[in-house]
């Protein structure tokens, strides 16, 4: 299947107009897929025709090109680039746990115990192997609860199990860990250079190695997290949710929200008896791939919108409501726990992926942001999600510099937090029925070819 | 004049007649009994004040929902000298078309029975039977070996028995008209044209509000949707029938679409209810039918291959396995063209005491058939309720889309109804497709059985069988395809 990406690009910027056809864009060859979908760079070449190149002024690439090369390399004005430079204060559970806890106390001492409260959408989460004392604490006051252990550079399920007894780390320990597979390793290319139409894809050089290799030269750490045992069922399955949050700017913070996104299901019915089976617990698409019973026409997800109304007609619009302003919540709550330490770049926007699990209580509760969201196509649904998403996130950062700043949503995507809360209503801030009702639409019917429409007249996309 | 009038007191006696055994009126019995403890109850006016009585606290209103839910169900009664196949379906040629289209399925039935040599109905070991029981809730996680099983039939086969009707009362002449020649579909029944459409779902008139049209985004809510689902609450409040059905027919909101439904089938899951499904449930655990393994094949085929109810798997097998138990469905053989299948205990071929009913529902389930339980799981998580639901919408409305008759709501009309309006209204189209070889039915047919299950994304469907609820006719099947 065609890379969402690919779809994206050459339906958007097939026939380039005026406005772009200065422009070079650069899409970095692990990018075309995500964060470890990897496409070998002889691969990609045989799909794209390639010269060389080294100048671009947009560039999508992944998070070790960033790490390596955005120090080094001289970025004019107008560039954009999809990072931002310590993005991982987000992206890695461990800084993430200290961020929130960080952002808690100080909600504490500003606005008192009910507001930093809002802050308790994380599970009690420890770094290990330096928090292990204040784990085996936290641990023994509740004993028979289950625990997960992820590592924090990982991504897809990988390195991850479950225990309830502190033997089990032990034995897990003596154990070894489970050898790694090595990554596929790029060769280093020279910048490439795609050509269609006016638009010139620059691929830039690639750093080569994954950030497992680097990780083995460091100590390899942990998270252990409170494993949420009641999380809400439909059929007798476990799902949890991806949702895209793109942030544009932290100072001041700007975020918008996309109205598609959607609720991965695990293959197997949910229950705690059987720890070790890795498949029932993780959802993450990657996992499930593998297990035994995997039927890639099954088709593991929903959209949100089905979740939305399968809830509400479950439950009635006023719980579901109360359940997604929470998700607003975790979303801005987050963004702002790491707004002060998020090197501030006017040309670096990031779009997250954010994996929300949703309890008994219609309790709604952040796993992990990725900053490198996969945009691997599991379906034609899917695909054509991701491309909209995609088209959607190159319609925000403007690059053809058509928008005047004060827009509220373009195609997908809903403003949520402009240096303060949006809200629905006509101009920025004003009230709707003397009440504040906010600007985000997740599960919401997404017409954004005919908000495009509207917004941009009838130029080419 | 006198036969109008009969034909009411005929209804009326027929109604009196089924409701009295139900547990509907024992319970009016017992309520008035209790009320005679009022003060408000005097000797004098005995009859009058019961009846207030009942008025004010919701038991007549329970008695007028089932009274009007008889009236759905059931068709008016027709001429008393008419014999009860008249009743199942009044012309001769489609009853016997659909005597022949059951033959054969039977004789498929039979042959796949012989061939794996299963017997079509054996009780399970003390074993198994614990087993079931303790996977109750998660069937959808057995692997039985199904390669041997195939469907009885698919909705293809049954659109080329549907080709070949013919009335043999009914000469077309020479000259093939432009209008019955083009068309799959040979019969002449009477099938509605625009302006009668028009007329009969007036709520779906432009001019009027509907809910998934008027209720997006950029239409602020005041306009249509706020009062739509505060007439809806009110509506439940009532806990009115009759009203919930007219209101449906401008689309429910989801919310609300549950409650409505139930309220429009008149099912209110009483103690008894519960108890029956678990007799039905029962009845699975100690009998394991030939049938079942067809349940299992067809789930595994399309429920569980599609990506909005792959989920639902397990609920899926407790209601179809429940529903092929269930004896009460055969009251719906009364008013349906079909005739439920019967087996013989071995060896006592043709002896009518060893006649049974195969399956004991007479319903023999056909490749998609667990589509129609499906949507349904969106709205309903109580199985005895869902199964409830489902048993009611297969007896008033599914059961049409697949058996020949010559009803306005059976699927021979619908097919003639969509060929009728598409070669009157879009006949470039229609003529188009005929000649790249792509008869407009042979596409849309598979649409109508499965009453567009599959088809639509959820949120459409459901407002679609919203419609079908609120009008009490599948006949929206055919003109929404305009």
């Amino acid at each position: 299947m065609l890379s969402p990406w690919a779809g994206c690009l050459s339906q958007s910027y097939a026939t380039p107009h005026a406005a772009t056809s200065h422009l070079k864009w650069g899409v970095h060859p692990t990018a075309l897929l995500g964060d470890g979908e990897l496409w070998g760079g002889a691969e990609a070449a045989q799909h794209c025709r390639w010269r060389c190149e080294e100048e671009w002024d947009f560039l999508w690439c992944d998070v070790t090109w960033l790490r390596e090369n955005f120090d080094h390399v001289y970025l004019e004005e107008h560039v954009r680039i999809c990072h931002f430079r310590n993005h991982y204060e987000l992206s890695r559970k461990n800084y993430l746990v200290k961020n929130l806890k960080r952002f808690r106390k100080q909600l504490e001492r500003e606005a008192g115990k009910l507001e930093a409260a809002r802050c308790d959408f994380f599970p009690k989460t420890f770094e290990l192997p330096s928090e292990y004392h204040l784990f085996v604490e936290e641990f023994r006051k509740k004993p028979g609860t289950t625990w997960i252990m992820k590592p924090v550079g990982r991504s897809q399920g990988k390195g991850i199990f479950l225990f309830r007894k502190l033997k089990d780390i032990f034995d897990w320990k003596m154990a070894g860990r489970a050898s790694r597979k090595t990554e596929c390793v790029f060769t280093i290319f020279p910048v490439y250079k795609l050509e269609r139409g006016n638009c010139l894809f620059v691929f830039p050089q690639d750093g080569g190695r994954t950030n497992e290799q680097k990780d083995e030269t460091q100590i390899e750490t942990y998270v252990v997290q409170r494993y949420i045992e009641n999380p809400y069922l439909i059929g007798g399955r476990k799902f949890d949710l991806r949702v895209y949050i793109l942030v544009t700017s932290y100072s001041p913070l700007k975020a918008w929200l996309y109205r598609d996104g959607f609720a991965r299901f695990s293959s197997m019915r949910f229950t705690l008896n059987s720890i070790d089976d890795h498949y029932v617990h993780l959802t993450n698409v990657a996992v499930q791939k593998t297990a035994p019973d995997y039927d890639p026409e099954k088709g593991c997800k929903w959209m949100i919108q089905q979740l939305r109304q399968y809830l509400t007609a479950k439950h009635g619009t006023g719980l579901v409501e109360v359940l997604f302003a929470d998700m607003d919540n975790i979303f801005i709550k987050s963004l702002q726990s790491v707004q002060k330490v998020i090197i501030s770049d006017k040309r670096c926007f990031e779009l997250y992926g954010y994996d929300i699990l949703i309890d008994q209580d219609l309790k709604p509760w952040l796993l992990e942001v990725n900053a490198s969201p996969s945009l691997a196509a599991s379906s034609q649904e899917d695909y054509e999600l991701k491309c909209h998403l995609l088209e959607d996130t190159l319609h925000v950062v403007d690059m053809e510099g058509r928008l005047t700043g004060k827009e509220k949503r373009v195609g997908g995507f809903d403003l949520i937090w402009n240096d303060g809360p949006v809200s629905r209503g006509g101009n920025l801030g004003a009230l709707v029925n003397g009440n504040f009702m906010a600007n985000t639409h997740l599960g919401c019917f997404n017409d954004r070819k005919k908000q495009l429409k509207e917004l941009f007249g009838n130029l080419p996309a | 004049m006198l036969e109008q009038d009969g034909g009411l007191s005929l209804t009326i006696a027929r109604i009196v007649q089924r409701l009295k055994g139900s547990s509907l009126h024992s319970q009016l019995e017992r309520q008035a009994r209790i009320s005679l403890h009022n003060p408000e109850i005097k000797l004098e006016s005995l009859k009058e004040d019961i009846k207030d009585f009942l008025k004010t606290s919701g038991w007549e209103k329970k008695l007028q929902n089932a009274v009007y839910s008889e009236l759905n169900v059931f068709p008016s009664p027709c001429h008393p000298a008419a014999p009860p196949e008249h009743m199942k379906e009044p012309l001769a040629y489609m009853r016997k078309a659909q005597g022949s289209w059951e033959k054969r399925i039977l004789k498929s039935l039979n042959s796949m029975c012989t061939e794996l040599s299963i017997p079509l109905a054996q009780k399970r070991p003390a074993s198994e039977q614990k087993e079931l029981l303790n996977k109750w809730n998660e069937m959808g996680t057995d692997e039985p070996d199904l390669s041997l099983f195939r469907p009885v039939y698919a909705p293809k086969d049954f659109l080329e028995v549907l080709m070949n009707l013919r009335n043999p009362n009914y000469e077309n002449g020479e000259q093939p008209s432009f209008r019955n020649h083009l068309g799959l579909i040979q019969v002449p029944l009477k099938v509605k044209d625009i302006p009668e459409l028009k007329e009969d779902f007036s709520e779906l008139d432009l001019n009027i509000g509907q809910l998934g049209i008027d209720d997006s985004a950029q239409v602020p809510p005041e306009f249509f949707e706020n009062e739509h689902v505060r007439i809806g609450q009110k509506v439940l409040a009532e806990q009115d029938s009759a009203a919930a059905q007219q209101y449906v027919r401008q689309g429910c909101p989801t919310a609300l679409r549950a409650d409505l439904w139930a309220l429009i089938l008149n099912i209110s899951n009483q103690p008894e209810d519960i108890l029956y499904y678990e007799q039905l449930k029962s009845n699975v655990i100690q009998h394991d039918l030939l049938v079942d393994s067809l349940i299992y094949k067809d789930v595994k085929l399309t429920a569980s291959n599609d990506d909005y109810y792959f989920v639902f798997e397990d609920y899926l097998y407790q209601v179809l396995l429940c529903f092929s138990r269930d004896t009460s469905v055969l009251e719906h053989f009364a008013y349906s063209s079909a005739t439920p299948p019967k087996s013989y205990i071995q060896g006592k071929l043709g002896i009518e005491e060893y006649a049974v009913f195969y399956p004991p529902n007479g319903v023999i389930p056909f490749h998609g058939f667990s589509m129609y339980v499906a949507p349904l799981c969106f709205l309903y998580h109580e199985p005895s309720k869902l199964y409830q639901i489902f048993r009611e919408m297969y007896v008033r409305f599914f059961f049409r889309l697949h058996s020949i008759s010559s009803h306005p709501s059976g699927i021979v009309s619908l097919c003639l109804l969509f060929e009728t309006l598409l070669q009157t209204h879009l006949p470039q189209l229609f003529y188009h497709l005929r000649e790249i070889g792509a008869q407009p039915l042979r596409i849309s047919f598979k649409w109508m059985v499965r009453a567009f299950s599959g088809y639509l994304a959820t949120d459409q469907l459901l407002l679609l069988w919203d419609r079908i609820l609120g009008y009490n006719s599948l006949e929206i099947l055919a003109a929404i395809q305009k």
